[in-house]
């Protein structure tokens, strides 16, 4: 039994928007994973939710627009995001990385919206997201406005999205994915059930040659207080031979990210996984997009 | 607190009403209110899937999922799945068979993920089985024999086009 | 060795239908809802005092019930250990009483200070949150060889200097100075062998069993009901009794089907608290289930331990002479204490104690403010085999010697005495480890993969590695062992059969029936058991550790077994005076000495319940007291996979071949392997409470960041046998429960070691223990 005062069922966006509007101590509620775990930790007792769980009409689905955006409702399952014929056709890497948190009970409860607006640094999607530059629609009764996730995390577990306002809607433009491969690499101590001890996404557009790196993105969880993407690093490989690039980044990447000491995992050993999966990611998603490694 | 309210749902094939309090999990509901007391209480935080049912036909953590969600739903557990005669269901059967049962408290948990698999009516690799049983943590058994016994259901079933029959049933 | 019609057979579990069908009713199952909850107030300092609690916002909080604190509760200490009690006679053997229901002496972060009850469980938390502390703090320690040095405070009064025990069990002086030595040392010392010296850590790891601690109590005709998940309902009831300072016929402990225990429940935790509030609160039904997360640090994990092992081998392979020194972190109280390094300590000596002509055993208990440890699954075993097969591996790969040749060159034989135990019960009489490495080596292709993997660079390397055990069953002769079976002819000829043994999961109630069928001369299917017992009506037994029961409660059974098999045949006669020579039972008939039928068994049952003559329901009742042990061994041999710039490890293969005596039922003996195994290779890589050194605090105690293995984490586990019979058990059985949680982890060890060359020496070897290691060797 959680420590629920409140429990507002929304009968649709505007209602839950309203709702939020009105109580200032009110939260919403999606797959609850997350929350529900916190409510239960003793993090907000006596709480005042707000659930979406219901409202698939406007907030469950992957969508393809007429102009090539990929739209995802923050409500949409991990686990339909990942089988979605859209995603796959578009934002593969997406689909892996939704594949991997916990187990698959837990993929059919919780939903990507719900991983972002967490904004812990270990969530599987947020290296993906950032790496694709996806774009969150919020709305609130004041209206609606996009964040671009460059400018979502505001700190350890903490996002720009004020108190009042909803995720409605994740995009991907067409110009973010198109041309590239890309790989997701978690690493966790054991291969289910886990938190990410570090992520590593890393998105490549190759030469028709297949022979150079065009452009590359590369984004991580868990190297640093919030998701990142290692700008320097990818600057230093754009325009390089593959060879030469898989050769450089490791370093490069380890160069640009501040991995802290926890009991969890010392600094010294994140920077090795750091150095190590960006190669073998950026070897993986180079593979996938034909090149011979 | 929150006044008590109604749920009505299906559960186990029956039309069900039941009064909940609105901060209950469907974990707390199926066990306290409904007596499915093989929906197990493991670590409320959806680690450990003993209180895995089948919620519209698809294997959900229930600790993890408020009662007031389950308005409308079709709910399956494990005291569902015999034959009204006592005969066991084919994924019960092939626990039993393949000696997957030790202390037995995560298995109603397993037998119901492998019930959502039974259904898709296909057949999967060993690896594949594994992670999709990855949501279940069993202490007694190291799954050799849990996962002996998932094949053999899933086997049995596709060979029986047993998928079919738990269609109409659901 | 002589077949039987019973044993030997892999009938199906009793309980498997139940247990599928979501019958099997457990603990909370049974509990009447809604019923009062309880809740602890765990202290938030890893030592001190309470100097006074506030509750009186608690008490305000709606639904709350009652609150009470270390205040409030009977100045009485007792001790929580299952473990038998001793009367008088031998009152020195009692297990000390150092826990009390709350306490407000702190001596662990999380110690018990207050309870709450309320109507429900978040009544209970805003209760709990209300409540308001005065400590007086003072330092926390956690290294045992640092307390040794003394605190200002001790962590137990009766124990100023904080050493539980000390014990040293060493080569005789003049078995020394025949050979030439003043000392152990000076024997570890000679120049004339080769001398290693290692330092070997393992840490606390916890049983992780699905089902929770949970009770519930309630009053009934003035005495206290209480329905417990435990391994031990007798000790459970007498451990109430001594808690709340009433007669133990006061209490009635049910204990229905549990959800594991794997040593967990062989404590008491919390049901004689629960039981003091029932009676606080009249009789009502107050229900008392641990979380998740106190589990971790509220009962009592595996002790953890550090080692330094010391030995010196000649050129033929042969050890010369060992040592190890033991320290034990038994935590703020001390539960099990000094028996579980002792266990350490043996195992150590038993398994290579061949051809060594010094030994020296030497262990330290101490007491400190980290978590409280106590049994888990083979009971301090693990931690020495660790420590044994560190100093072997390195030796062999050092010397660049066959690692099973060198072992089995040491390891023990049949025809071994301990001399160091009482009498010359701890004794090799059956032993098939020759075999069972022999099996081992060729299911992993042992050869082969020695020479295909030799020569391997790279990040990616593959090794194949070994591990050898022994282990004790039951605890006798350094404890009390006895059991009591009862059986009852029905009036169909079936058999009900009743243990104050318990089903824990393990398949005790399923090999009973065997035994029980096998003694009488019926069908396992005419056995019915009464799986749950109940302290009003079951026979008294210890209960469920040791991998005690089918040898010691399996001796009770085949006694009480004959006794209603020779009462059957006598009441065969009284029918049947004329019945041709001796009478036997078989086929559900009683037949003469040729083998002609003389009656139907369910026949002279109903004559038994119904003769106006002469009517007797045909009933036996045996206590046995077992003296003798056995020793069960075996081997595991695993094939990894380490990916060195990564720090992870695969196991790609592995497999346990045991020498568990005779096979009872080799499907459930088989089913304990895999789960031993798993259990060991989780402690071999991923399993270790993290204990927070400054403050006492664990870290990871959640299923998430203390991490099982999952479906994913393990492959096919696989499990064979080499089977012996065992004279001194009731079937030639010998221990199997814990037996397969010892020797995985170590053989992984070796097998990274025959992969990579790098020797780690802390259990678990985690990544980051793994990237350490191969850092300092400069391979990543």
């Amino acid at each position: 039994m959680y420590d629920i005062e409140y429990l507002h069922e929304a009968t649709s966006v505007e209602d839950a928007v309203q709702v939020l509007a009105r109580d200032s101590q009110a939260r919403v509620i999606a797959g609850g994973t997350d929350l529900l775990v916190k409510n239960r930790d003793g993090k907000f007792p006596a709480a005042h939710l707000v659930s979406i769980h219901e409202l698939h009409d406007e907030l469950d689905g992957v969508t393809l627009a007429d102009d090539g955006t990929v739209e995802i409702g923050p409500i949409t399952w991990f686990h339909h995001v990942t089988t979605s014929p859209v995603i796959q056709a578009t934002v593969p890497t997406l689909g892996d990385a939704c594949d991997t948190p916990g187990g698959p009970q837990l993929r059919v409860s919780g939903t990507i919206g719900g991983n972002v607006c967490n904004a812990a640094t270990s969530a599987d999607t947020a290296s993906t997201l950032y790496a694709y530059g996806a774009l969150l629609d919020v709305r609130s009764v004041r209206g609606e406005r996009t964040i671009p996730i460059e400018e979502w995390y505001a700190g350890p577990g903490k996002s720009t999205l004020a108190q009042d306002e909803l995720l409605v809607r994740i995009r991907i433009p067409k110009d973010h994915y198109e041309g590239f491969t890309g790989h997701y690499f978690k690493y966790g101590k054991r291969r289910a059930l886990e938190i990410a001890t570090l992520g590593c996404c890393c998105l490549v557009k190759l030469s028709a040659d297949k022979t150079l790196v065009d452009d590359i993105r590369l984004a991580f969880g868990v190297a640093g207080p919030t998701p990142l993407r290692a700008l320097k690093a990818e600057e230093a490989v754009r325009g390089l031979p593959l060879a030469k690039a898989v050769e450089a980044i490791g370093a490069l990447a380890q160069a640009d990210t501040h991995p802290r000491d926890s009991w969890r995992a010392s600094k010294a050993f994140r920077l090795q996984l750091i150095g190590e999966m960006s190669r073998r990611s950026l070897v993986a998603a180079a593979r996938k997009g034909g090149a011979t490694l | 607190m929150m006044d008590m309210r109604i749920l009505t749902c299906t559960v186990n094939g029956k039309k069900v009403q039941v009064g909940y309090d609105p901060r209950e999990s469907l974990l707390d509901t199926l066990r306290n209110r409904l007596h499915l007391t093989s929906v197990k209480r493991g670590c409320e935080v959806g680690e450990c899937g003993a209180c895995t049912v089948l919620v519209d036909g698809v294997a959900t953590d229930t600790c993890l999922y408020l009662t007031q969600w389950a308005q409308g739903k079709d709910i399956l557990t494990v005291e569902g799945l015999a034959a009204p005669d006592g005969t066991l269901d084919p994924v019960q059967q092939a626990f039993v068979d393949e000696f997957a049962v030790q202390c037995g408290f995560c298995i109603p948990g397993l037998i119901m993920s492998t019930e959502e698999i039974v259904r898709t009516g296909r057949t999967y690799s060993r690896d594949e089985l594994r992670k999709l049983l990855s949501g279940h943590l069993c202490r007694c058994t190291g799954y050799q024999d849990v996962m002996n016994a998932v094949e053999k259901a899933v086997n049995w079933c596709v060979e029986h086009g047993y998928s079919d029959q738990a269609g109409a049933r659901a | 060795m002589k077949k039987l019609r019973e044993v030997g057979r892999s009938v199906v579990r009793v309980d498997a239908r139940d247990k599928v069908t979501g019958r099997a009713m457990y603990a909370d199952d049974l509990c009447p809802k809604p019923c009062l909850e309880a809740r602890i107030l765990h202290a938030t300092i890893g030592n001190g005092l309470v100097k006074s609690i506030d509750v009186s916002k608690a008490r305000e909080v709606p639904g709350v019930v009652a609150v009470y604190t270390c205040f409030d509760v009977p100045d009485i200490t007792y001790p929580v250990a299952g473990h038998p009690w001793y009367a008088a006679s031998k009152a020195e053997k009692r297990d000390v009483a150092d826990r009390k229901l709350l306490d407000a002496r702190v001596r662990l972060y999380g110690d018990n200070i207050a309870v709450v009850v309320a109507e429900d469980t978040v009544a209970c938390d805003r209760g709990l949150a209300k409540i308001e502390v005065e400590y007086e703090e003072w330092p926390v320690v956690y290294d045992p060889k640092e307390s040794l040095k003394g605190t200002e405070h001790p962590v137990q009064d009766r124990r100023p200097d904080n050493l539980v025990a000390h014990t040293l069990a060493e080569t005789s002086k003049e078995k020394l100075a025949e050979l030439g030595y003043a000392s152990v040392d000076e024997a570890l010392a000679d120049p004339c062998h080769h001398h290693v010296s290692i330092h070997v850590e393992s840490a606390e790891q916890s049983q992780v069993h699905i089902e929770t601690c949970v009770s519930f109590c309630y009053g009934e005709s003035g005495r206290i009901v209480c329905v417990s998940s435990t391994q031990i309902p007798h000790i459970c009831r007498r451990v109430i009794g001594q808690a709340l300072g009433i007669p133990w016929g006061d209490v009635r402990v049910i204990k229905p089907y549990i959800g594991g225990g794997f040593g967990t429940k062989q404590d008491i935790h919390y049901e004689p608290l629960n039981a003091w509030i029932c009676q606080q609160l009249g009789g009502a039904c107050v229900r008392l289930e641990l979380s998740r997360e106190e589990l971790f640090f509220a009962t009592s994990g595996r002790q953890p331990k550090t080692f330094e092992v010391e030995a010196t081998v000649d050129d033929d392979m042969n050890l010369r002479a060992r040592s190890i020194l033991a320290y034990s972190n038994t935590g703020g109280y001390i539960h099990h204490g000094h028996a579980l390094v002792l266990n350490s300590v043996n195992s150590f000596r038993w398994l290579y104690h061949t051809q060594e002509d010094v030994i020296r055993c030497e262990a330290y208990t101490v007491y400190t403010n980290g978590p409280h440890t106590g049994a888990m699954r083979a009971y301090g075993v693990p931690e020495g085999n660790w420590a044994a097969e560190c100093l072997m591996g390195d030796i062999a790969y050092d010397r660049g010697w066959d690692g099973v040749e060198f072992r089995m060159k040491n390891a023990i034989r049949q025809g071994f005495v301990d001399e160091f135990s009482p009498g010359n019960y701890i004794s090799s009489r059956s032993n098939g480890l020759a075999e069972c490495v022999e099996k081992g080596k060729r299911y992993i292709g042992w050869d082969e993969h020695k020479a295909t993997y030799a020569n391997e660079t790279g990040p990616i390397r593959h090794g194949v590695g070994v591990s050898l055990f022994v282990y004790k069953t039951a605890v006798a002769p350094f404890a009390l062992e006895t059991a009591t079976a009862s059986m009852t002819l029905n009036q169909d000829g079936s058999i009900q059969l009743q243990m104050g043994a318990t089903e824990i999961g393990q398949g005790a109630d399923t090999v009973f029936s065997q035994m029980a069928a096998e003694a009488v001369g019926v069908d396992t299917e005419d056995v019915h058991i009464v799986s749950q017992q109940d302290t009003d009506v079951t026979p008294y037994d210890s209960g469920a550790y040791a991998s005690r029961q089918t040898y010691v409660s399996g001796t009770a059974v085949k006694q009480t077994g004959q006794v209603l098999r020779q009462k059957i045949l006598d009441f065969a006669r009284f029918l049947h005076p004329d019945a041709q020579g001796e009478l036997d039972l078989r086929d559900h008939m009683i037949v003469d000495v040729v083998g002609n039928k003389v009656c139907d068994l369910c026949e002279l049952a109903l004559e038994a319940y119904y003769n106006m003559d002469h009517n007797d329901q045909l009933h036996a009742h045996e206590t046995v007291n077992v003296h003798t042990n056995a020793l069960a061994v075996g081997c595991t041999f695993a094939e990894v996979t380490v990916d060195m710039p990564l720090g992870q490890v695969t196991v790609d293969r592995i497999i346990n071949v045991q020498d568990n005596g005779r096979l009872i039922n080799p499907k459930t003996v088989e089913q304990q392997v895999h789960g031993g195994m798993s259990q060991s290779i989780g402690y071999g890589l991923y399993e270790e409470l993290l204990v927070d050194e400054r403050t006492g605090r664990c870290r990871n105690n959640n299923l998430l960041d203390y991490k099982i293995p999952t479906t994913m984490d393990l492959p096919d586990l696989e499990a064979q046998f080499v089977e012996t019979d065992e004279p001194t058990a009731p079937y030639g059985n010998k221990a199997v429960g814990e037996t397969p949680t010892i020797s995985p982890a170590a053989a992984i060890r070796d097998a990274i070691l025959d992969a990579t060359g790098v020797k780690f020496y802390h259990e678990p070897m985690t990544p980051q223990r793994l990237f350490e290691g191969f850092r300092k060797e400069g391979l990543v």
